[in-house]
């Protein structure tokens, strides 16, 4: 590969396909892995795991759609059902075309899998002729033609384009802009519905013309004109062609109106659909993948609020949530040696029994079997320390690993259980969502909480059906895991109110002390908890400046060249030229006078090349160096840390504080 | 009674067809009649109609051409999104798909002009040629020679052809600088009252009497004359009200000459229709369920403009927020509402000569992205780390438009912008996050 030109240039080379070795995942996986031994395993364990979690988001997802996706059905039926009422009203009717104003809520990208869903039922019970488009693809009225003619047709559309014209002159004279009209799909529309061909609703024998569905998935990025253009044209064509469309609105219906003028709304009779809120959304997926025992993996509370804070205070993203949720399950498993025991309970007790020795040190050495053992230690001396030798200890791990699988099955029904008895108490001692006051649990004991303790205050003073409604229910949530509960609180029924409330209560009390006790207290919770919020941070939400900063600062923790290494987390003499002219403008004022910083530079660029301090060129300023210099100026400036002044001459202003 | 038209060129009974077809248009159509002349007379080069939307310009064209079967091409400029097209669907009628498939890629005027000539010698017109463009007013946009060449179209390609420009703006705004033919200018009027009744009564409903529906659309008339006079519109909105209007007749309480019972039962529910399906915040669909339901249900109903709620993210809000401050204040106010010690200062001390007027009444200002962020960290409640999801949340409030760019995208360098959303939005977003946000803006110190 060689390139004759004269000029200077930059020239991109594609690698030969056969350096493209890829790697499979697993290879990534235990590549740089924390005990390569157990890697594979853990590969498997964390992709099962995954593949769980996907396609349970995805039931649950189609589940909470249906509803709305149902109604949209039964529009798209009815509109096209009254299109062929020949009654006086429906002829004098202006024919208007039928649109779905579908409201999604504010994070486009989550849209995308509800668009796929619904196209996709539209197919294969509505209508085959279906086109979404989306604006980023539609800058002018040409080109939303185009898209929708192509998909309505299934074949490519030339459009008359500036830039190709030249080329394809010469080699097509027969040119096909004849193509670009909406009548063109008339033929493929037709030739749909000639009974020879059987479309997947043929209960209605009535030769029923199927509607051809517009999807415009994203509105408010339209631009107004192409769409009004677009709807006016469609209008024209209405009595022949049997148009909807569907809007997909991320903000309020109001916007419709913003875009579009009474002339071209008029055209459109629009029906509203709303969806469910996300955050109602997120709540249900929380409920499904985080709350429950089913999932041996599990998010200490820091990860779990760094997930959840995201979501909250950036962008409201289910789908971004869950990716979350994978990074940190991939973490896990790719980080923690014992997460062979993350897994189902047969299968721990199983992997517990094939450790190697260096993981079985290494739960020696987990600060919660280090608890473990002195507790154990105090209580028996001798005896039971035996046990912890190298044959028993296996079944003690075993013992312990269903202690925790234990833990996690009472858990969360008393946290659900007392979730609905809080839940409703004036305002909200412990958080109105479920979430919330799981996060309360997973932090430290809920019960030394000043919270719980109003929240137990309040529930003492509700009234009686009031109570009991909400015992009803609770006793509805631990009927599988506590029957035995259940039965006590009945033998006692006819006794006064105030002694059984004071019972049950009391009961409620001990059940959330000796079931929702943190985590961290449990011996073992480093196999399923995922406890690294900071890496989460990282990945997920990236802070471009701290890294810029970083970077000036300690080159070597991103170029991990030796010779940059320092310790007192000064710059080394050899640094980058820009981090050595950012180092030294951290110790100027507010206005940096640009000669006295190309001396200081010059200085500490002699001491790197090595150049005796005691001769004449020392510090000296010389053509390469000043050029380096002015090349590392406007670099900072480019950055953003410094910018050019007319307060005084020769002088830049700085743009950051501090470091002085 | 019809008018009679008359014209020596065309038979008797074709002319009543065509007039009994144009209510209440017969003074333009003769005219027309009388400027295009007998069919294989030469006709004038163009003719431009204008008048508002729904006053009979196409129809009286469609009408004419076809009931007298001239040769013509109805070409509507909206849709020719290139020349391209136009030059086509006018080939393509006057000499079949040969002619228009010769044109080459994105062809020029004179490649139209060359293949027109080159068809019309082999097959001469006997009859004058109609070009019919609808929305005329789409043709400024284009080319600059394409509208002063159409209008001397016939002398371009020697034949008797001419253009019959429809367009709802006056001719003086098409007027191009370098001048042009003028064309022949011709104005429908709008219907009036007694016009729009007639025409409406007509399409009379099979099972009533043709008075009791002049009634009802007498009563309709009364109370949306004054707001559309739109023919289409008021078409529609008649045959969605009727069976309400019926409803008394069906139940056996009215006789269909008792017009004031009737009208007392239908007002208040054409009154209704205004508010809503006329201005489509209720769909027609909507309306009519409506209208099966009782009385009592129909408030449940909102209209589209009631929905103005949006959920956002927590920091989004405040961005939002923030931007808002940075449009309707002024930039030198910003000290006296985010710093900490910025001592007294009092309004009047603030106020410039030019900004006694309210900066809501002259909409939102400009403000460069840094500022937006300076406000946006003093106004937000806890510490925010200056993260990349920070910035793309402004990014996706433009894509939403709630804020607008206003720099060009290519600037990647201090990008500007302007808050999009009103002052109630903003208070409502507001409210949810606890933030007064009327104590930070300038006009209401």
């Amino acid at each position: 590969m060689s390139t004759s030109s004269v000029s200077k240039g930059c020239f991109v080379f594609k690698p030969s396909a056969k350096k493209k070795k890829t790697l499979s995942l697993e290879d990534h996986f235990s590549h740089g892995c924390e005990s390569a031994e157990s890697s594979e395993k853990r590969f498997k364990l964390c992709q099962d795991l995954w593949d769980k979690i996907k396609s349970d988001t995805e039931v649950l997802q189609d589940d909470l759609n249906r509803k709305i996706l149902d109604s949209l059905l039964d529009f798209t039926r009815k509109c096209s059902s009254t299109r062929q009422l020949s009654d006086w009203a429906s002829q004098m009717r202006a024919s208007e075309i039928p649109t779905a104003a579908l409201v999604l809520g504010v994070n486009v990208p989550d849209h995308d899998m509800t668009f796929q869903s619904l196209s996709e039922l539209l197919q294969q019970s509505v209508t085959p002729h279906v086109a979404s488009v989306q604006a980023k693809e539609c800058g002018a009225l040409k080109h939303l033609m185009k898209r929708v003619l192509e998909r309505l047709m299934g074949t490519d559309v030339t459009v008359d384009d500036e830039e190709e014209e030249e080329a394809e002159q010469t080699s097509t004279p027969l040119h096909k802009s004849v193509d670009f009209h909406l009548l063109n799909i008339f033929p493929v529309f037709q030739k749909s519905n000639t009974p020879g061909k059987k479309r997947s609703s043929p209960s209605r024998d009535d030769p029923q013309q199927p509607p051809v569905v517009i999807i415009f998935k994203d509105l408010e990025a339209f631009n107004p004109k192409v769409l009004q253009d677009f709807i006016l044209i469609c209008s024209r064509y209405i009595e022949r062609l049997p148009l909807m469309f569907i809007f997909g609105i991320a903000t309020s219906p109001s916007t419709i109106q913003h875009m579009l003028p009474h002339s071209v709304s008029s055209l459109l009779c629009i029906e509203l659909f709303q969806s469910l809120s996300c955050t109602q959304h997120l709540a249900t997926v929380i409920d499904q993948l985080i709350l429950t025992h089913h999932f041996p993996f599990k998010l200490n509370a820091k990860v779990l609020q760094v997930l959840m804070s995201i979501f909250l205070y950036h962008d409201f993203s289910v789908r971004n949530f869950i990716k979350g949720l994978q990074l940190a399950l991939l973490e896990h498993f790719h980080s923690q040696p014992l997460s062979v025991l993350c897994c189902k309970k047969k299968d721990a007790l199983l992997n517990v029994m094939q450790l190697s020795h260096s993981d079985l040190e290494r739960i020696r050495n987990l600060p919660s079997f280090k608890r473990y053992r002195n507790t154990q230690l105090n209580a028996h001396t001798s005896k039971e320390s035996n046990a912890l030798g190298y044959f028993c200890f296996q079944e003690v791990c075993q013992k312990l690993i269903k202690g925790l699988h234990k833990y996690h099955k009472n858990y969360y029904p008393v946290l659900r259980c007392l979730h609905t008895l809080t839940s409703s108490l004036p305002r909200y001692p412990l958080g109105k969502q479920v979430r919330e006051l799981h996060l309360i649990c997973l932090e430290k004991n809920v019960w030394e909480n000043e919270d719980y303790q109003t929240a137990m205050k309040l529930l003492r003073m509700l009234a009686k059906d009031e109570l009991v409604a909400l015992l009803q229910r609770c006793v509805e949530i631990l009927q599988p895991t506590l029957l035995e509960m259940n039965e006590s609180r009945r033998a006692k029924k006819l006794s006064p109110f105030e002694v059984l409330r004071n019972e049950a209560l009391e009961f409620l009390d001990n059940l959330v002390k000796s079931h929702l006790s943190p985590p961290e207290s449990h011996t073992l919770n480093e196999v399923c908890y995922y406890t690294s919020s900071a890496t989460v941070r990282r990945h997920l939400n990236a802070t471009p400046r701290t890294s810029i900063q970083a970077a000036l600062n300690s080159p070597y923790y991103y170029l991990q060249n030796d010779r940059l290494k320092t310790v007192d987390g000064s710059v080394s003499n050899s640094a980058p030229d820009i981090c050595i002219a950012y180092k030294l403008h951290l110790e100027c004022g507010r206005l940096i006078n640009l000669y006295d910083w190309l001396e200081a530079y010059a200085t500490v660029v002699s001491a790197a090349e090595g150049n005796n301090p005691d001769s004449d060129n020392y510090g000296k300023v010389e053509e390469v160096k000043h050029a380096r210099f002015i090349r590392a100026v406007s670099e900072l400036e480019f950055l953003g840390f410094i910018k050019s002044t007319k307060q005084k001459t020769d002088h830049v202003a700085r743009l950051t504080w501090g470091g002085c | 009674m019809t008018k009679m038209l008359q014209h020596s060129g065309y038979e008797e009974e074709r002319l009543q067809r065509v007039a009994e077809l144009l209510p209440c248009r017969e003074v333009q159509a003769g005219m027309l009649l009388s400027l295009m002349g007998q069919p294989q007379q030469c006709s004038y080069p163009s003719i431009f109609i204008y008048g508002h939307r729904a006053s009979g310009k196409s129809h009286v064209m469609q009408v004419l051409l076809k009931e007298l079967e001239l040769p013509h091409a109805t070409v509507s400029c909206v849709e020719c999104v290139s020349v391209a097209l136009l030059f086509e669907q006018v080939l393509l009628s006057f000499f079949g798909c040969d002619a228009a498939s010769l044109l080459p890629r994105s062809p020029s005027l004179s490649d139209f002009v060359r293949i027109y000539r080159q068809h019309c010698s082999q097959t001469p017109a006997k009859q004058t040629r109609y070009i019919v463009m609808e929305k005329a007013e789409l043709l400024r946009d284009t080319d600059a020679n394409l509208l002063p060449a159409l209008l001397r179209l016939q002398e371009l390609v020697d034949d008797n052809v001419t253009i019959i420009l429809l367009s709802e703006i006056v001719w003086d705004k098409f007027r191009p600088n370098t001048g042009c033919f003028e064309p022949l200018l011709l104005h429908f009027p709008d219907y009036s009252k007694g016009e729009l009744q007639q025409i409406l009564s007509q399409d009379k409903h099979p099972s009533y009497s043709a008075e009791f529906y002049s009634s009802y659309i007498n009563i309709l008339l009364g109370v949306f004359y004054s707001v559309c006079r739109d023919l289409r519109e008021l078409r529609h909105l008649a045959a969605l009200n009727f069976s309400k209007f019926c409803e008394p007749l069906a139940e056996g309480k009215v006789k269909e000459t008792d017009t004031h019972k009737l009208w007392r039962n239908i007002e208040p529910h054409l009154k209704k229709a205004m508010q809503t399906v006329y201005l489509r915040e209720v769909s027609s669909l909507q309306w009519e369920q409506l209208q099966q339901m009782e009385e009592r249900e129909c408030g449940a109903l909102r209209g589209l403009s009631a929905h103005t709620h949006v959920e956002l993210p927590y920091y989004s809000k405040f961005l939002l927020i923030a931007a808002y401050l940075a449009s309707y204040n002024p930039a030198r106010t910003d000290k006296r509402f985010f710093l900490k010690h910025h001592g007294k200062i009092r309004k009047t001390n603030f106020l410039k000569k030019n900004e006694k007027t309210s900066n809501h009444l002259l909409g939102p200002k400009p403000f460069p992205l840094d500022r937006l962020l300076a406000i946006f960290y003093s106004v937000v409640d806890s510490r925010v780390a200056p993260t990349a999801s920070i910035f793309s949340q402004i990014s996706s409030l433009v894509t939403l438009q709630l804020l607008t760019k206003v720099s060009h995208d290519d600037q990647l360098d201090a990008p500007k912008y302007k808050c999009a959303v009103s002052m109630d939005f903003i208070c409502a977003i507001s409210r949810t996050v606890n933030f007064e946000i009327i104590k930070y803006l300038y006009d209401f110190l």
